[in-house]
């Protein structure tokens, strides 16, 4: 192997890449762990429940010595992805309304916790309008609502505003059949 | 001429009001969300999957099949006039189309690809019509090793030759397998990855992890990447009518298109990316107005890839119906909407749902009629869809994404899988790996194994099976050729170009 014209080239090293290759080497250890904890029957020893799980497994590592290897030589991303700053600010908002419906939406049901992650979302993509992204929330989520929980049956968190809704088209569709 | 009778059957089975309304419903919903940029027919399919427990199998196919096809026309209209391409197939159209729309032209582009879609989808449904029963013969003769060697085919090409890095694609396919494998074993009845609890034993829904990829991970980029700049809309000028001139130009570029998309959509490698890069290539190399390509915008560069784009997207249902192997995203989906239903797509989905193939090809002729009634005459309708401020769209995507993960189980713990996955979806797209190789490693991946275990079982442990049967030994070779071919290709060119000085192990 001859190295004399490779000039090294250490300092390019992408630290970015580097933690995504190792984060997917640590996912690879992750599926090790797994595969050792299923039990197998020596019936199955030859194409067991673990054969595969134990080839996904040895591809994960070649595949993240790979990209370890790519990042050591610079990575892969291009340049204008790089530049571009991350928005943090943003990305926070969003994140902070997807927990806040992950928290709320037992309590309040599906319409309210749309409405707050909604609000939060716009908000954090820009929008100042709050009061109109309220509105524009309560919209969406109650045809989401009753677009699938009414029309398909299928069951979306019941909460406050869907209950009272519920019991005011009931009453209508009672009062119209009697 | 049993195809016609089929065919016959089919209309006979779409034309009812009911199965022609969930086509309308289906080639507006695609149309709609393939103009929408961040929406792909995957994500709606898989939000759209709980209509399954609800409707008949032929009606939710109709409406699926529309929104696929929905979602190529209207992939096509974000692509000239914002020069936003919604996936990679329609990287190509906005090339030309949207120096098209800048020059004025925007109305002829429109219109070339939208008449062009519709000949191109009229043509590759004919093709899946006649193509489909030749397949199913052929495909009876496979055994589980056969099928194996075939999937292995199918997963090397739709994540290593297709996308822009093997090693990412692979990376994003094996993460699907992971994910396809947690949940109990189906035969043996252990548990696999599931860190011992009890709501992983069901595995993990393909709406949530479709959800969670494509939703969930699209709105974390947009807002991670709001300085980028915004792409701005460039307004409908001139008239919708193509001139002759253009018409000539056209018709040609539009079938040399559909008879390239179609053959390579209906390999089991699938993809569309390979057949609009070939048509584009082809048409800038035929075409007798060179100085137009990437300057005001050459028509034959929108009308071709379009066309190869609409044909190949007809193609991948080939595959899909007669050997249950999906090549996209959206095949992968609607697989598992097969699998709700207790349906295996393969070789005899022909003979005992013919109701329902035939009844889903005749629709799709219908939907191609209707996509062109929709995108010609009421195409500034979907460009207004376009105005929809980013922050209440993707606000709205999320609303949509609760909905479609928390109806599922009622369970906060899907919530957390989704956002998980969201998050996953996020560093794939930053870091510029491809995630619909994770959706159809994780659909396509259990049955690789189903078939990798049956054929080991069938030669009582023998490895030997998949390399001693001549097909699976060709399928084998075939996949080693997609993997290393290119590498090899460089290496031999990197040595011709840089003579014995070459340093191994740099290419």
């Amino acid at each position: 192997m001859s190295t004399i014209n490779q000039p090294a080239a250490p300092s390019r090293l992408a630290v970015p890449e580097l933690l995504v290759g190792i984060g997917l080497l640590a996912c690879a250890g992750a599926v090790a762990w797994q595969t050792l904890a299923i039990p197998v029957s020596p019936l199955y020893s030859k194409v067991g429940p673990t054969v595969f799980p134990y080839l996904t497994m040895a591809g994960l590592v070649v595949l993240s010595l790979l990209l370890i290897l790519a990042a050591l030589r610079g990575g892969w991303q291009p340049e204008e992805e790089k530049e571009t700053p991350t928005d943090w600010k943003a990305m926070g908002f969003v994140v902070i309304g997807l927990v806040a419906n992950l928290l709320l939406i037992r309590t309040l049901g599906f319409t309210a916790s749309s409405v707050i992650m909604f609000v939060l979302v716009c908000y954090g993509f820009g929008s100042k309008r709050t009061l109109r992204d309220a509105l524009t929330g309560l919209i969406l989520a109650l045809a989401a609502y009753f677009g699938f929980a009414r029309a398909l049956g299928v069951n979306i968190g019941d909460g406050f505003i869907e209950n009272q809704l519920n019991a005011v088209i009931d009453a209508i569709i009672g009062a119209l059949g009697g | 001429m049993d195809t016609l009778g089929h065919l016959a059957h089919g209309f006979s089975v779409a034309f009812t009001p009911m199965n022609l309304m969930w086509c309308l419903l289906g080639t507006t919903l695609g149309t709609a969300i393939g103009v929408l940029p961040g929406l792909g027919p995957a994500l709606t399919i898989a939000l759209l999957l709980p209509i399954t427990y609800q409707v008949a199998p032929e009606a939710s196919f109709i409406l699926f099949a529309g929104i696929y096809y929905g979602a190529m026309y209207g992939g096509s209209t974000t692509s000239i006039l914002l020069n936003t391409p919604g996936e990679s197939a329609t990287i190509v159209t906005a090339l030309e189309g949207n120096k098209m729309a800048r020059s004025g032209r925007g109305g002829a582009a429109l219109a070339t690809s939208a008449i062009g879609s519709f000949v191109a989808g009229t043509l590759g449904t004919l093709g899946v019509a006649f193509l489909a029963p030749v397949v199913v013969k052929f495909a009876l003769a496979f055994g589980p090793a056969e099928y194996f060697s075939l999937m292995v085919l199918a997963f090397i090409t739709v994540s290593a030759v297709l996308g822009s890095s093997s090693v990412r694609g692979l990376t994003s396919l094996f993460a699907g397998f992971v994910i396809g494998m947690i949940g109990v074993d189906l035969q043996t009845g252990q548990p696999r990855f599931t860190f011992g609890t009890s709501e992983l034993l069901d595995g993990v829904d393909v709406i949530i992890a479709a959800v969670g990829l494509f939703a969930v991970g699209e709105t974390l980029y947009m807002a991670s990447r709001r300085y980028a700049g915004k792409d701005e809309i460039v307004p409908l000028k001139g008239s919708l009518y193509m001139t002759a001139a253009e018409w000539g130009r056209s018709w040609k570029a539009w079938l040399r298109g559909a008879a390239i998309g179609f053959p390579i959509g209906a390999m089991p490698a699938g993809g569309a990316e390979i057949p609009t890069f070939l048509s584009y290539a082809i048409e800038k190399k035929l075409s007798k107005h060179k100085e137009e390509f990437g300057t005001v915008g050459a028509i034959e560069g929108v009308a071709g890839p379009e066309a190869a784009n609409n044909a190949s997207a007809a193609g991948v249902l080939v595959p899909m119906l007669t050997l249950g192997l999906p090549t996209s995203a959206t095949a992968a989906i609607m697989l598992s909407a097969f699998q709700s239903y207790g349906i295996n797509p393969g070789p005899l989905l022909l003979t005992t749902q013919a109701d329902l193939v035939w009844g889903l090809i005749a629709s799709l002729f219908i939907a191609n009629v209707i996509l062109v009634i929709l995108n010609l005459p009421l195409i500034g309708l979907w460009v207004r869809l376009l105005k929809i401020p980013a922050p209440q769209l993707y606000a709205g995507i999320l609303v949509f994404a609760t909905v479609g993960t928390y109806g599922i189980s009622q369970s906060p713990i899907d919530l957390v899988i989704l956002y998980l996955l969201g998050a996953a979806g996020f560093l794939m797209r930053r870091f510029d790996f491809p995630t619909a190789p994770v959706i159809i490693g994780m659909i396509l991946g259990p049955l690789a194994e189903t078939q990798f275990r049956r054929a080991m079982t069938i030669s009582n442990g023998d490895w030997s099976v998949f390399y001693t049967h001549k097909l699976s030994l060709t399928l084998l070779t075939l996949a080693f050729i997609g993997l290393a071919g290119p590498h090899i290709w460089a290496f031999i060119e990197h040595r011709r170009r840089s003579g014995p000085e070459h340093v191994p192990g740099d290419a």
